[in-house]
């Protein structure tokens, strides 16, 4: 992150300009990508042709032309336009349910890691019962009991989803608190959350941010599954799993409702492993995407 | 275990919301809604009703079902089958492109084979299982019409045909992740010692990898498979929608929107009992693959 060689005068762009070179091609590959994403969402209603929730029943199931790049849906909206707009819903929804988790997942861990004992020992039992439910079963089961919507998809994956990353955490908290310079913060009388986040955090935390990036993917994936199955977002919002919910009762005559959405889950997934690859082998190999 | 079904208690019997209520839309008054929860056992302590619950799951009595009115063990029992055989065969399936591939992976490490089979596996993990069942449906089902689009035909031939879109729809989900795993642990492997001896030997690379890699990497890719357990099985809660076969998942899914909270209950305790039941069968089966995790 930080360049020492660097004369005072480089502006930041330089800096900047220095640190992606330095990256690897997947990393870079992948950040363009998720950056053009990111702009298609933040730009959405300059970018898209219509408005996403406007119904035109001159052109009902019309196939992709020149006016309509992915072709319309059963009530003639403009599929581009949708998929731009999901963008925005999908990302907003994957960071959330990415991030949220995490931040308490690791600190969590990591306390369990650094204290152990009985603290430690109720948090493993806890993750223990919690991984052994399929991730989407359990989901289903909150939901069902929560009813379906946006803010209760959030609730079951903040319930969830810190897990993974409290086992992560207190796993490489457990062998940073037997390094030297943990014992010298322990000698200077440091307090415990001290040392934890300002010494221990920073060290653990990387293979969180690594098996973050596949997460996120593993997360839109999720939540487009269900709205997929009806629990998640109701529409017509558009969102990427219930577009394709809604075009698969169309398959027979209109393929490109259901299909074209997928390709916009595809590539954002595509470009978040690649960034996680990227990041797993910058951060150095023990650290592990899921893939 | 015993974990499992307190959470599977709870969090079925401490939520906000009335079942009863819900589930008759406000039709019935409170005395009616009183007397059901009697009838049900559900207005004694927590605790107790805790206690019969676990006490009959032992017994293999998981509840009546609310609206199919028929025992939860019955109708589960019923549905296992189809989800079991469709894991298996897209077990099966994920290997058998997964070995080769990741054998060509180890082969050509860095080179571009290799960086193919890398990308090729990261756009494969990004793709939603449902809509790759919907793809396959379309180019197989509808257009070439080579395989049926939905349920689960009679007989052992016609089940296989049947399941095969749905367990090449799990198995590229299943097979980046195992193609990826087993790649590296060949990698690891072949920096052991005994590899430079059969390269001294004089041993041709493709003979290395196949007869002495192979067979050692194979261990972490069980543990990946029995890891992995969990996202197959809600691969296969999707799948099984999707497709519209008779299995758990979409037995879930069908009780969830008639909020047939018995069914839940039982479902969700069957599913985790599924993945502690594999990952037990998995640190067996290495004494299987590895003769030395027995002396250990």
């Amino acid at each position: 992150m930080t360049d020492v060689s660097v004369p005072m005068s480089s502006s930041v762009f330089a800096i900047a300009g220095g640190e992606i070179r330095s990256w690897s091609p997947s990393l870079k590959i992948g950040g363009a990508i998720m950056a053009a994403i990111v702009m298609a969402a933040i730009f959405a209603p300059w970018i898209a042709p219509f408005d996403p929730n406007a119904q035109d029943f001159t052109a009902i199931l019309m196939p992709p032309n020149r006016a309509h790049l992915f072709g319309t849906d059963n009530l003639g909206r403009d599929i581009f336009s949708r998929v731009i707009y999901g963008a925005r819903i999908d990302l907003v929804i994957g960071f959330l349910t990415t991030y949220v988790p995490m931040t308490y997942g690791v600190v969590l861990g990591a306390y369990a890691g650094y204290l152990g004992g009985r603290f430690d020992g109720v948090l493993m039992r806890v993750i223990d019962v919690a991984m052994a439910f399929p991730f989407l079963v359990l989901i289903i089961v909150i939901l069902a009991i929560l009813g379906p919507g946006v803010q209760n998809i959030y609730i079951a994956i903040f319930i969830v989803a810190w897990t993974m990353y409290a086992r992560l955490a207190r796993a490489e908290m457990m062998v940073e608190r037997t390094k030297d310079y943990m014992t010298a913060a322990e000698i200077l009388g440091f307090p415990k959350s001290r040392i934890i986040f300002r010494h221990g955090l920073p060290n653990v935390i990387n293979s969180s941010i690594v098996f973050s990036a596949s997460d996120f993917v593993l997360n839109i994936v999720l939540v487009s599954s269900l709205s997929f199955i009806g629990l998640g977002i109701q529409p017509p919002d558009p969102e990427w799993g219930s577009m394709i919910s809604e075009g698969r009762d169309f398959m027979r005559q209109a393929w490109w409702i259901a299909t074209l959405p997928g390709f916009a889950i595809v590539l954002t997934g595509t470009a978040l492993a690649l960034i996680g690859d990227g990041l797993a082998s910058r951060l150095g190999e023990r650290h592990h995407t899921m893939i | 275990m015993l974990g499992v079904t307190i959470c599977v208690f709870l969090t079925v019997h401490l939520v906000p919301g009335d079942p009863i209520r819900i589930m008759m839309h406000g039709r019935i008054g409170d005395k009616e809604v009183a007397a059901i929860y009697q009838q049900l056992g559900m207005d004694r302590p927590l605790l107790v009703q805790y206690f019969d619950f676990l006490r009959h799951a032992l017994a293999g009595n998981l509840g009546t079902s609310l609206i199919q009115k028929a025992p939860v063990t019955t109708l589960v029992l019923e549905k296992m089958w189809p989800t079991l055989m469709l894991l298996g065969f897209s077990a099966v399936l994920a290997v058998q492109f997964a070995v080769p591939l990741a054998l060509i992976a180890a082969f050509y490490r860095n080179r571009w084979p290799d960086q193919v089979i890398r990308l090729g596996s990261i756009v494969g993990f990004a793709m939603p299982s449902y809509w790759i069942g919907l793809l396959l449906m379309l180019c197989f089902g509808l257009w070439l019409g080579w395989f049926p689009i939905s349920g689960l035909g009679d007989g052992a031939v016609e089940k296989l045909h049947h399941l095969f879109l749905p367990s090449l729809t799990i198995s590229l989900f299943l097979g980046p992740i195992l193609v990826q795993s087993l790649r590296s642990s060949m990698l690891d492997v072949l920096t052991s010692e005994y590899i430079e001896v059969a390269r001294a030997k004089g041993l041709s690379e493709w003979r290395i990898l196949i007869k002495h890699v192979l067979r050692n990497a194979l261990i972490p890719v069980i543990t990946v498979l029995a890891v992995n357990i969990s996202w197959l099985l809600s691969g296969a809660v999707i799948v099984e929608y999707v497709f519209g076969l008779p299995g758990l998942g979409s037995l879930l899914v069908r009780s969830v929107g008639y909020r047939d909270y018995p069914l839940i209950q039982g479902l969700s305790l069957v599913f985790a009992a599924l993945v502690v039941i594999v990952n037990l069968l998995a640190d067996l089966s290495y004494m299987l693959v590895d003769r030395r995790v027995l002396k250990a």
